[in-house]
């Protein structure tokens, strides 16, 4: 599903080259849960940027079920995000004037799929959240707001979802019941990578890659019986 | 996306941003309005000018002293033309009603203690027939009155309002540059152009005004009614013809005088309303430009604001031409809603103007369209550049904007 080699990416501030990520080599298999965990500033952000195609590499290379991401220009790239990858977001990223109907129907219209408001508001109830569908985001909580995100995320059958600290701003019973969404996707299929901080969310994830300063430290697999007796 | 979106979309935005809307739309608004207004004015103008112009008759042939270098230009001498020129033509050509020879200047009228300054026309027996005008009570001067040079005068509606009021002018004595004329008639109202008023004249014998009045041995001008407007080509060169053989003037040699016919000058006027109007629209243009870049600035503050908007758009998919419709869309909204409030704004004005300056105005469906393509496109073109900008952004630069 992922095939990413000697992926780098630097940041030019002035004179000066930031590396935000060296070299960093994996694959990950279609239907995995993964967690990324590292200090801040390791380049947990950058890496999922990258994956998730909102931002080129500088060097290596990124292969999307087998398609050379490089070779794709601005428009085809926004084709794959949308049809491809369901981005979550730390801080949600919710259209603040749109209902959360509108927000999850949002890719439906940019990839031009019929029968949008029916699919959407289907999104919204594999979230729990059919309810508030007329609701704007800031009528809603936190959790229910990162929900909407994750039912935008998924509302276009993403082969990928990519998810950067989802339940960073939220409490931990809240995060809890994130996580549990995720592990139900991942459970019907979804491959899933999320950043985390918190050691027991990444404790519930079968794989987990460990980043240092922009480097990947260790990849570390756990017994599938492990995860599943937490 | 489909367009049906879009525009939801831009409604939405637009509609959540109401002030900033309308003030954007204003400029527009005020551009549209004026460019309407002022074109149905300097339509309006033009059309009375023709038709007012049409009511002098259009079966008249004007000759006058010097030559005619271009449309608008003449030059030369002046006092080429004669009394006798006129009485020979009148004589001589066929196919005409009547020729009246033409001397005219503005003088001071008096009458009691009530003073105007209007044109003396000092012309023939047969002007009233060739000029359209209609006695209203009294009578008009005689050939034998002409051919001795009697001091009587004829009024035009206007001077008798201002000089003598209700009271009957017939019979008095109304004093032109201080010399006494008996007045014989006056004349029925034919209203006023907008640059000149005709019944702000008064009518006295052609040789009176040149011997006792103005004192000069030729004439200004002289009008000629053809019997019908088929026969006008002929009798142009017929008197054309005539007047050099009279004039000595041999053969290869410029004429000294030239000969027109009032549907030329109808087209002169006619042309010099349509750069009038085209110069009003030319101003009013300026200011619709001024309205474009107004949306052009209100535009790019917008796509800063909502820096993050599009790059949680392009994030789930959004492709740059979206984007780039999406803040058109907006902007085209804008200049149209503009638009249309400005042409009703544009006929209320000239509805206005003309109640007020008694004068219609023409608001013509080209007019209409011209203003409401104008603003069209320049919402496309000031918002383009503001929308390119936003289509252009980089989805992770987006997204992290602060
Ligand atoms: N746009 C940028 N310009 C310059 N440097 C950047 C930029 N974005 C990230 N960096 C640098 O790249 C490095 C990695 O940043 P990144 O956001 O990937 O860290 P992170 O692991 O996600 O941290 P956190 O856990 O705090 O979110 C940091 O040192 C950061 O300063
Ligand atoms: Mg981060």
């Amino acid at each position: 599903m992922i095939e990413v080699a000697q992926l780098s990416k630097t940041y030019r501030l002035g004179n000066q080259e930031v590396y935000a990520l060296r070299e960093v080599s994996f694959n990950i298999s279609k239907g995995e849960l993964v967690s990324i965990m590292g200090p801040s500033g390791s380049g947990k952000s950058t890496l999922m940027n990258l994956l998730g195609c909102l931002d080129l590499p500088s060097g290596g290379s990124y292969h999307l079920a087998n398609i050379d991401v490089q070779s794709l220009k601005a428009n085809e790239l926004a084709e794959v995000r949308n049809k491809q990858i369901g981005f979550v977001f730390q801080n949600f990223n919710l259209l603040p004037r749109a209902t959360a109907l509108e927000n999850v129907e949002l890719p439906l219209l940019y990839g031009r799929i019929p029968q949008s408001r029916i699919k959407a508001l289907d999104s919204l109830d594999k979230v729990g959240l059919r309810d508030r569908a007329k609701h704007r985001p800031n009528e809603l909580s936190g959790g229910e707001r990162q929900r909407v995100a994750i039912a935008r995320a998924i509302v276009n059958n993403p082969s990928i979802i990519l998810a950067d600290e989802p339940t960073g701003n939220l409490d931990s019973k809240t995060g809890v019941e994130i996580l549990n969404s995720f592990k139900q996707l991942n459970a019907e299929g979804a491959t899933i990578i999320l950043v985390t901080h918190d050691p027991s969310v990444s404790d519930q994830c079968p794989r987990t890659l460990f980043m240092m300063d922009g480097c990947l430290s260790k990849d570390e697999r756990k017994p599938v019986s492990e995860v599943h007796g937490c | 996306m489909l367009i049906f979106d879009l525009f939801k979309m831009a409604l939405r935005s637009l509609w959540s941003n109401k002030l900033r809307s309308v003030l954007t739309a204003l400029g527009i608004i005020i551009g549209v309005a004026s460019v309407i207004s002022m074109i149905s004015i300097g339509e309006g103008a033009r059309k009375q000018t023709l038709t007012t112009i049409a009511k002098f008759g259009t079966n008249i042939i004007t000759v006058k002293p010097g030559e005619k270098k271009s449309r608008h230009v003449q030059s030369g001498k002046v006092d080429t033309l004669k009394l006798e020129d006129a009485y020979a033509i009148e004589k001589h050509i066929s196919s005409i009603t009547g020729a009246a020879a033409q001397v005219y200047k503005n003088a001071q009228l008096k009458f009691g203690n009530k003073n105007s300054n209007s044109l003396v026309r000092g012309t023939g027996e047969k002007y009233p027939q060739l000029s359209n005008f209609v006695l209203e009570e009294g009578r008009y001067f005689s050939r034998e009155e002409v051919q001795t040079a009697r001091r009587v005068c004829v009024l035009g509606a206007t001077v008798v309002k201002n000089l003598f009021g209700d009271k009957n002018p017939i019979g008095e004595v109304l004093k032109v540059d201080g010399n006494n004329y008996t007045v014989i008639g006056r004349m029925v109202a034919k209203g006023a152009l907008s640059w000149f008023d005709p019944d702000d004249q008064i009518m006295i014998p052609v040789t009176t005004a040149q011997k006792r009045l103005f004192g000069m041995d030729y004439v200004q001008a002289i009008d000629i009614q053809a019997r019908n407007i088929d026969e006008m080509e002929k009798i142009k060169d017929d008197v054309k013809a005539l007047v050099r053989r009279r004039h000595n003037i041999p053969e290869g040699k410029d004429n000294d005088f030239y000969v027109q016919n009032s549907s030329e000058w109808l087209n002169s006027w006619g042309d010099a309303a349509k750069t009038f109007t085209f110069l009003l629209g030319g101003i009013a243009a300026i200011s619709l430009m001024v309205g474009g870049i107004g949306i052009m600035n209100i535009m790019l503050v917008s796509v800063t604001e909502r820096t993050r908007e599009i790059g949680i758009r392009k994030a789930i998919g959004a492709k740059k031409r979206e984007i780039l419709e999406q803040f058109l869309i907006e902007s085209v909204v804008i200049s149209f809603l503009g638009g249309a409030f400005g042409i009703g704004i544009g006929i209320g004005i000239s509805q206005v103007v003309s109640k007020m300056g008694g004068w219609d105005t023409i608001v013509s469906f080209q007019t209409i369209l011209l203003a409401f393509g104008f603003s069209v496109a320049i919402g496309v073109f000031f918002g383009f550049y503001p929308a390119n900008k936003a289509a252009n952004m980089n989805p992770i630069d987006a997204l992290r904007y602060e």
